[in-house]
């Protein structure tokens, strides 16, 4: 297993930008658990709060041309890569003006123009496109990577162990990003995996290059991110990231947890990626105020875009279906 | 003419469509040196080199979500899956996946993916080679699903498969790679959603897929020699289907018999009398027969299996049955 080397080349001003995403996901996430509670969003939502340190350092690595394929909790993923919040929001109101026009809902975001090639509510379901559109890069010889996000309780799938076994044997241009937070719903790491807090031995079986990753650390996860994607992008083979990061909150948005622990979520809410980037920045909570305001502001106006946006016409439903 | 086989005419289809684009390519299990498992790619390796002409792992959920990720990102390519018996494995990237990430996407991106696939019984593989799944797949919106019976129609209907922006499923028969047919000087490329007349008559239309055109052919040669004059009508695909062609035709003889290997029960032909009792309920003189195959698995024992699988006989008897009414 290669070690990830530290270096200095994240400049204060780039780790400034990771907080701005990492607190607008945060806030749009929490806005998001109070709208559905409050019976306003259709369907069920799945939110990532604690993993923001992923979806920004891995999609900030990612370069215009990348693409990537999402899971269930995938607002994270959406907004890291630069969808407009308003747009994000509107798809989970089942809007016109939603990134996926009101055909998605939150467990499918699509965002074609921004790399988003769709989320995916099958375990593992989107990861053997990964590895084709990894292929289609290699075949064509473009200097762009597929990355696939998932959890651990993918890991399990076989979708999972074939796409491996056919990236690292035709060397795709793909990076497969393993969000650890060692849970498959309300079944625990050890309760589904041998090796569950250790996923990039995985990758090992494939002889895929593999790095294991503190997810909590932004930084880490954008330095590792940006050697993998590097790696992969050379055409010399994709690259498994097992980044071991925390769910704060349950599997969906209403889950009473009642299969976790209070020393459980109590640890994960200490290993809150936010305030660690806060430190490491040095900020007073003034300046972290500031950040704070204008996540809320984006949050807020993203919320009153939503509302007010178009329903869909029930024969709409009919379109879509062929090209 | 020039006459081709069946296999060839796949082989000549998959060939055109790789020298005119070079976004085409195709992978599955054993097709490069080997040349696939029924010989339908042999030489393409040759041809086209192993970037193109990709051999797989036995992987064949990895088979065709790779080829829906290519083809997301801007390729069109073929997977074959070997035995139609395994499009089980790989039903969940088929029917969650390729059928329908255009319309989650809210009309975002395409799938310009084709899945060729063989099955059919005759030659005692047992109860796992040897399935006609069809009727799985055109239950799924989002999927266009294709079942040729001839070489012009295979190889004609292959580029349109590979042309068409959407998943196609394309079902290819064991016993029909042999079979030899006219087809024309250049490739013609054939639409969906057109069926073919492949023989005209007054009494009785025979609505039948892929073998059992053929089996419906001998029988309506034997059935014009007692005096029952048989049109027999290919839909050629299931989806898009061409409900005008097969109602002008049961509206023109009055009565209809539906004939397919799969088995009868829930088969496509239970759809096609669904749509022609309700679109020519007036103009049916007697109820529209069904001939598929025997609810049971097919057994190993070429007597057993015989026994399941349809005939021309069977397709025979029931045109007498739908006439003597």
């Amino acid at each position: 297993m290669a070690k990830v080397e530290r270096d200095t080349t994240v400049t204060e001003a780039r780790l400034r930008d990771f907080l701005h995403d990492m607190l607008l996901i945060r806030r749009f996430e929490e806005k998001v658990e109070e709208r559905f509670r409050a019976g306003e969003l259709p369907g069920f939502l799945h939110v990532a709060i604690g993993q923001e340190a992923v979806a920004v350092g891995v999609c900030s690595a990612m370069e215009d041309g990348d693409i990537f394929a999402s899971t269930h909790r995938a607002h994270g993923h959406t907004l890291a890569r630069g969808s407009d919040p308003r747009r994000v929001m509107a798809e989970l109101y089942g809007k016109v003006e939603g990134v996926s026009h009101g055909y998605g809902g939150s467990m499918h975001l699509y965002d074609v123009a921004r790399g988003n090639f769709g989320a995916n509510a099958v375990i593992g379901g989107g990861l053997p496109a990964v590895v084709g559109a990894g292929l289609a890069f290699k075949l064509r010889d473009e200097q762009r990577v597929a990355v696939a996000f998932f959890g651990d309780g993918a890991t399990n799938i076989g979708t999972f162990h074939e796409s491996l076994n056919l990236a690292q044997l035709w060397k795709t241009k793909t990076v497969f990003v393993c969000e650890n937070n060692h849970w498959a719903e309300s079944t625990p790491g050890w309760q589904h995996s041998p090796v569950w807090d250790d996923m990039s031995k995985r990758a090992l079986a494939y002889d895929m290059r593999s790095l294991k990753v503190d997810g909590q650390d932004v930084e880490a996860v954008y330095e590792a991110a940006l050697e993998a994607l590097e790696h992969a992008r050379s055409g010399e083979g994709p690259v498994f990231l097992d980044v071991q990061t925390y769910r704060m909150h349950g599997h969906y948005i209403g889950d009473p947890q009642v299969y976790r622990t209070k020393e459980d979520r109590q640890d994960a809410a200490d290993h809150d990626p936010i305030p660690r980037l806060r430190d490491r920045l040095g900020l007073s909570d003034e300046e972290l105020e500031a950040f704070d305001e204008e996540a809320h502001r984006v949050v807020d106006d993203a919320l009153e875009f939503a509302k007010a946006a178009t329903d869909p016409k029930p024969e709409d439903a009919l379109k879509n279906v062929y090209a | 003419m020039p006459e081709l086989t069946y296999r060839e005419a796949v082989r000549d289809g998959l060939a055109a469509a790789m020298r005119d684009d070079d976004r085409v390519f195709v992978m599955g299990e054993d097709i490069a040196e080997m040349g696939g498992s029924m010989g339908v790619t042999q030489g393409l390796l040759d041809e086209f080199g192993p970037e193109r002409v990709r051999n797989t792992p036995i992987s064949e959920m990895a088979i065709v979500g790779a080829g829906i990720g290519a083809a997301m990102a801007g390729m069109r390519p073929v997977v074959e899956i070997m035995y139609e018996d395994f499009l089980t494995l790989s039903l969940e990237q088929i029917v969650n996946q390729a059928a329908k990430h255009r319309y989650m996407s809210g009309g975002q991106v395409t799938v310009p993916l084709t899945i060729r696939t063989q099955g059919g019984a005759g030659w005692s593989p047992g109860a796992q080679h040897a399935q006609q799944l069809e009727a799985w797949l055109v239950h799924i919106p989002g999927l266009k699903v294709a079942f040729p019976s001839t070489p012009e129609d295979v190889r004609g209907m292959l580029w349109t498969a590979i042309h068409d922006d959407n998943p196609v499923v394309f079902f290819e028969h064991r016993l029909l790679y042999p079979v030899k047919g006219p087809v024309p000087d250049e490739l013609e490329p054939i639409p969906f959603g057109k069926a073919r007349v492949l023989r005209e008559g007054t009494d009785v239309t025979v609505i039948a897929l892929g073998p059992l055109v053929h089996r419906t052919l001998e029988a309506a040669a034997k059935a014009e020699a007692e005096g029952i004059s048989v049109e027999v009508i290919d839909p050629r695909t299931l989806q898009p289907l061409d409900e005008e062609a097969l109602v002008a035709s049961v509206k023109k003889t009055n009565r209809a018999v539906v004939a397919h290997e799969a088995v009868t029960r829930m088969g496509f032909g239970a759809e096609v009398a669904a749509v022609l009792q309700y679109q020519a309920f007036d103009y049916l003189d007697a109820p529209i027969e069904r001939v598929g195959a025997k609810f049971a698995p097919l057994a190993f024992a070429p007597v057993m299996e015989q026994y399941v699988v349809p005939h021309a006989e069977d397709v025979l008897a029931a045109i007498k049955r739908t006439v003597g009414r």
